[in-house]
């Protein structure tokens, strides 16, 4: 199994289990052991995650990833050291982001249902043409990939949490914004498409949104 | 060994066996006896620093891990105490064992007969046993070791408190004529030293260590980096002086040496620790040794070797390796084995096994239906996990989780006893699921699954819980918080195995026929050794003539006749009836896998497509064409290589020179080519010699930076020295400057160089310049490794599986490799590791069948929606679509499938899943690791 396995639900699913930092290791880059270069996957994985999270309010310093090899045991330490103080700094997670637990889990929830469609957008739109680190992380960090990327994932992660909401009982965009700490021209615009999709309706009897 | 008859291929040997006075299959290794013996006696293991009891194991991985009794015995000496034989429940103290005569019959023998570490003490000057905390390389290296003395403390002898100031002496014993020392450079030191330097920085941040030394030599593949490494190190000085040791302090005992200084003269300076990095003498007891097996030594007491086969010896049948052949580093020693094997090969190949019985496993139970019952057993590891972790509490623990049906402790897992227990007690508790808490899955998983096998259940029903690498040895400071992540880790094992699912491996033809890519020295002996061993061999070469790089080289320092040897290796070759050689051919084409290559080669005869089981690629290297020092605008100007060409031709001009002067490391131990081409010193020394023997008047100048004779080649350096030759080293600030002048109306070369001793700028002027220039990667060996999907280190060498352990393999399973390609070395060490690579091919070709793992992808094909998203993932081409009746799906060829599991986070319908690692399995032990996130 290669770090280009861990895949982004598996991170996704940590953080809402309440652990507070994921670190993932990684071969060196360039010195796969194999042809397939996988930990450029993992660099990917975790530089896209990192986004999500900064997205629904989870530090994206508590996602780390290192790369070194089997005689890299100082390296290994001095990084799992490291990255055990940062987290130690932040505190549990939730508290350096004002996040309760629920809201917390609530959201990853949302955005682990995505899982499938980001896979799909990655692979269409947001691939570094360059196997470097600098590369990845220059593409990532880009204006165009940020533009793609609310565009393509972060609207849906609203809506994904919209409906997740929405299932529970049906609610007015008021309600609905101070759920998702969103203004409320964004929520009536994500409802609105979505309504166009056929996936929330107006409720007129309760003046509410409710899922189609 | 008592006495040897017979001859090659019929060996009758007695050995004496002597007492253990432990009746080895009764023994658990459980160490009881080795509590209750009353006898401290110096613990031979670890240097003498620390006791140890007179029964005692040898060490911690000794085989077979039981306990032995010494001479140290109070009833051995004195017929008194027995108190071992009390303690043992197993009734496996035994006194009235005897010496036992043992007869063999055997058709070659091989002899690893190893080093001895060079005593200190037979030189009074290195102070060694006079003062206390001078200490040797070996000591250290104890002193180091988690199971060392003070279980990886480094203290001091004096005071038993930790060293800060540290010096290492090197060369000691080697490299020096005086009575006692040795002449030769024992060739390992320079590393050890650097390695130990990093491990001492990783014991204590502020340590300060200080290395005096000659030469650094660091010629081996990736030393230089390992050096450079080493030296940035915060408090490291790597100081190039002699050094004295001086006195001791006679109340804090710590030691004084002297050493110079370029700026400052003569400086005393005071350690806490001295540490001598003592050089490496043949075995003890080498020469009755030597007597008994009828073969000869040479002057320095190892083997007597022969440079055209380095790995025989003067009596026929019997073979050498390792550092019995003289000093070696642990890659030699170990393809020096192979190649010792390779040899018994051929000399015993008609009775390839003959002797090997086939394992057979019960029928294996389906218990797929069952619900998951698990044992647990929890490695103490000896004192390993033991003396941090809480093993009984973990065993406590493990019970509780669910599905746990019996835990349980164990001295040593692995040992055979212990592997026992676990199948008779799945049989016993009809367990369907093991985890076993212990150490790295790397090494010991293969056993484990063995275990489950003879248990009747499917081998992948195991899990290994990594309590030692990931958590005793992180956290022996913390011993609650380590049992506490123990548990942790058990529970994520236990979650897991409960998913685990029986797979079926694969077991696939092998072709026997080999391919050798490269008809250089390397590619010829391995094919040749490879074919006298009864397989099939297709030699591929590039140019229309084999001989590779030796074609250009005519006498190596150990006087061997270059070209009266390729003539010979070429006829055979050309006569072997099972070698079939491709002259002028390219490889176009590789597919396939382990055991089943096809490979399309366009050669002389056409283009063919090969079928072979192993590849070896020995395409050998080239030497750089400097840039540097007027080469190629000056006719003066010329590589080793071209003046070892026109030496042969007698060339008036050049054996007529006045004054020649070399230049060594050229174009490479630079920004561009990171490492040392480690052959290159001996080569400017072989040629000197060889100059020097035709014009003794000639001036010879070598400008180098460090003098990288290695082993016995330090004898050559010594001799150039004695015969005038005069060394001079620079260093990178301070290249040599060339200019080509007129001199009396003749264009000479004027050389520029700092002399450090001088400490002055010197001009030699010469009438040849000879560049010592750097070995580089042949041409199209990027293209080599691509078509056969193996990878090149960072200096475009190819990048071998693992540098000291599997020295001649590649990662890609059945491809091996051998000579220059892998990285530059002489010819004989060329010659061992090609009989190395051939050791490994037969492992290979020898068997009918090789086994592919269980643990590869597999495509739900309801779920597959063909976007193509796992194909374009998978680098070995292993995923494909085929036509099905519900449309394209994709499929998995599971020869071809690795099981990395890139794949399967591509997959946007999870619809692919890498088998023993899915979603499930995964997400359970993720879930696991966070006890409370179960219940909510």
């Amino acid at each position: 199994m290669c770090s280009g396995r861990v895949d982004l639900e598996f991170i996704l699913r940590a953080f809402a289990n309440g652990h507070d930092g994921v670190f993932i290791g990684g071969c060196r880059l360039n010195e796969c052991n194999y042809v397939t270069q996988g930990n450029y996957d993992a660099l990917a994985n975790t530089l896209l995650c990192r986004k999500i999270m900064a997205n629904i309010g989870i530090n994206p310093e508590r996602l780390k990833i290192e790369f070194m090899n089997s005689s890299d045991g100082i390296r290994l330490a001095e990084a799992v050291n490291a990255f055990t103080r940062k987290v130690k700094e932040l505190g549990p997670i939730g508290t350096d982001e004002g996040n309760d637990k629920k809201t917390l889990k609530f959201k990853l929830e949302a955005a682990r249902k995505l899982v499938p469609y980001i896979r799909l957008v990655e692979r269409e739109r947001l691939r570094a043409p360059v196997k470097s680190e600098e590369a990845y992380k220059k593409f990532y960090a880009s204006d165009e990939v940020n533009r793609l990327f609310n565009e393509l994932v972060i609207d849906k992660l609203a809506i994904s949490q919209i409906i997740s909401l929405l299932n529970e009982k049906p609610l007015s965009t008021g309600e609905i914004s101070r759920a998702l700490g969103l203004n409320q021209s964004e929520v009536s615009r994500h409802l609105n498409s979505s309504s166009r999709q056929g996936l929330v309706r107006y409720d007129e009897s309760q003046k509410r949104f409710a899922t189609a | 060994m008592d006495c040897i008859e017979g001859e090659e291929g019929d060996f009758k040997v007695t050995l004496i066996k002597k007492p253990r006075y432990i009746i080895e299959e009764k023994c658990t290794g459980c160490t009881t006896c080795v509590e209750y013996c009353p006898v401290l006696y110096p613990d031979q293991f670890n240097q003498e620093i620390s006791d140890n009891k007179a029964v005692h194991i040898f060490f911690s991985q000794a085989i077979p891990l039981v306990t032995y009794i010494d001479e140290s015995c109070l009833y051995l000496k004195e017929k008194k105490c027995m108190i071992c034989k009390g303690v043992c429940k197993n009734n496996a103290i035994d006194f009235s064992q005897k010496p036992e005569q043992v007869k063999l019959n055997v058709g070659a023998i091989v002899l690893s007969l190893g080093l001895e570490p060079f005593d200190p003490r037979i030189r009074d000057e290195y102070g060694y046993g006079r003062m206390k905390n001078v200490v040797t390389s070996m000591d250290y290296e104890r002193l180091l070791s988690s199971t060392g003395p003070y279980t990886g403390e480094v203290l001091r002898a004096s005071d038993k408190k930790h060293p800060r100031k540290i010096a290492w002496i090197q060369c000691v014993g080697s490299r020096r004529v005086t009575p006692g020392n040795n002449s030769y450079c024992s060739a390992v030191c320079c590393t050890y030293t650097q390695k130990q330097v990093i491990l001492t920085k990783d014991h204590d941040s502020d340590a300060e260590c200080t290395i005096f030394h000659n030469d650094i030599r660091s010629y081996g593949k990736d030393f230089e980096r390992y050096f450079q490494r080493a030296e940035k190190l915060p408090g490291v000085r790597f100081i190039r002086s002699y050094a004295s040791i001086v006195r001791e302090d006679p109340d804090t005992k710590n030691i004084f040496i002297r050493y110079a200084d370029a700026d400052e003269g003569v400086i005393e300076q005071e350690f806490e620790m001295v540490v001598l990095s003592v050089g490496l003498t043949p075995p003890a007891d080498v020469k009755s040794l030597a007597e008994k097996f009828g073969i000869e030594l040479n002057s320095h007491g190892f083997c007597k070797a022969f440079p055209s086969n380095p790995v025989k010896t003067t009596r026929a049948g019997i073979f050498a390796s390792g550092n019995f052949q003289g000093p070696t580093d642990i890659p030699e020693s170990v393809f020096t084995a192979s190649g010792a094997g390779a040899q018994c090969g051929e000399l015993l190949n008609y009775r390839r096994g003959k002797l090997s019985k086939e394992k057979t496993y019960p029928p294996e139970k389906d218990v797929s239906q069952e619900e998951p019952r698990i044992g647990v057993f929890v490695c103490h590891c000896g004192a390993n996990i033991g003396s941090v972790v809480n093993v009984p509490s973990v065993v406590e623990y493990s019970l509780t989780l669910p599905n746990v049906v019996h835990a349980q402790e164990q001295l040593f897992s692995c040992a055979t006893n212990s592997a026992m227990e676990i199948s008779d007690i799945i049989k016993e508790k009809g367990l369907n699921r093991v985890v076993v808490a212990a150490c790295s899955p790397r090494t010991l998983e293969p056993l484990f699954r063995d275990t489950l096998l003879e248990a009747g259940i499917n081998q992948y029903y195991f899990e290994m819980a990594n309590i030692r690498e990931h958590d005793s040895w992180v956290h022996s400071k913390e011993k609650e918080d380590a049992t506490e992540k123990a548990k942790d880790i058990v529970r994520m094992s236990v979650a897991r195995a409960c998913f685990l699912e029986p797979l079926e491996e694969f077991d696939l033809p092998v072709n026997k026929t080999a391919l050798v890519v490269g008809g250089g020295v390397a590619g010829m002996t391995c094919a040749l050794s490879i074919a006298r061993q009864g397989h099939n061999v297709c030699l591929v070469e590039k140019e229309k003539e084999l001989g590779g790089a030796a074609r250009k080289i005519h006498y190596t320092l150990e006087g061997m006749d270059v070209q009266a040897y390729l003539k010979n290796l070429i006829k055979e070759i050309y006569r072997h009836p099972s070698i079939h050689v491709y002259h002028d051919a390219a490889i176009i084409d590789v597919t396939g896998y382990v055991g089943n290559f096809i490979t399309t080669v366009k050669s002389d005869r056409g283009v063919t497509e090969i079928k072979h089981g192993a590849a070896v690629l020995a395409t050998g290297a080239e030497e750089y064409s400097p840039k540097e020092y007027l080469y190629g605008k000056d006719d003066k100007v010329l590589t080793q290589l071209e003046l070892e060409e026109r030496i042969i031709k007698e060339d008036e001009r050049i054996i007529n020179s006045r004054s020649l002067v070399m230049i060594q490391c050229v174009g490479c131990r630079n920004e561009d080519r990171n490492y040392c081409a480690r052959i290159c010193c001996g080569h400017a020394v072989k040629n000197s010699l060889k100059l020097k023997e035709k014009n003794p008047d000639m001036d010879i100048y070598i400008l180098f930076r460090d003098m990288r004779t290695y082993g016995f080649r330090e004898d050559f350096y010594r001799e150039a020295s004695n015969k005038d030759v005069k060394f001079i080293r620079y260093d990178t600030e301070n290249q040599p400057q060339v200019e080509s002048v007129e001199e009396g109306g003749a264009g000479i070369l004027r050389i520029n160089v700092a002399d450090p001793i001088l400490g002055d700028r010197i001009a030699i002027d010469a009438d040849t310049l000879v560049l010592s220039a750097a070995v580089i990667p042949s041409t199209g060996t990027d293209d080599i490794a691509g078509l056969f999907k193996v990878t090149l280190s960072p200096d475009g060498f190819f990048k071998e599986a693992h540098a000291k352990l599997k020295p001649v393999e590649f990662a890609t399973d059945g491809v091996y490799l051998c000579g220059m390609a892998q990285y530059p070395k002489h010819i004989p060490e060329a010659i061992s590791q090609a009989y190395g690579a051939a050791s490994r091919v037969l492992t290979l070709l020898s068997r009918d069948t090789v086994t592919a793992s269980g643990a590869i992808c597999e495509v739900k094909q309801n779920d597959c929606v063909s976007c193509g998203a796992c194909i374009t993932a998978c680098t070995y081409g292993a995923i494909e679509f085929i036509d099905t009746k519900k449309g394209r799906k994709a499929w998995v060829n599971p020869v071809l499938c690795k099981g990395d599991g890139l794949c399967n986070t591509k997959c946007p319908t999870g619809a692919i899943t890498l088998k023993h690692f899915t979603d499930e399995e995964l997400l359970s032990q993720i879930d696991a690791a966070m006890p409370h996130a179960l219940s909510n």
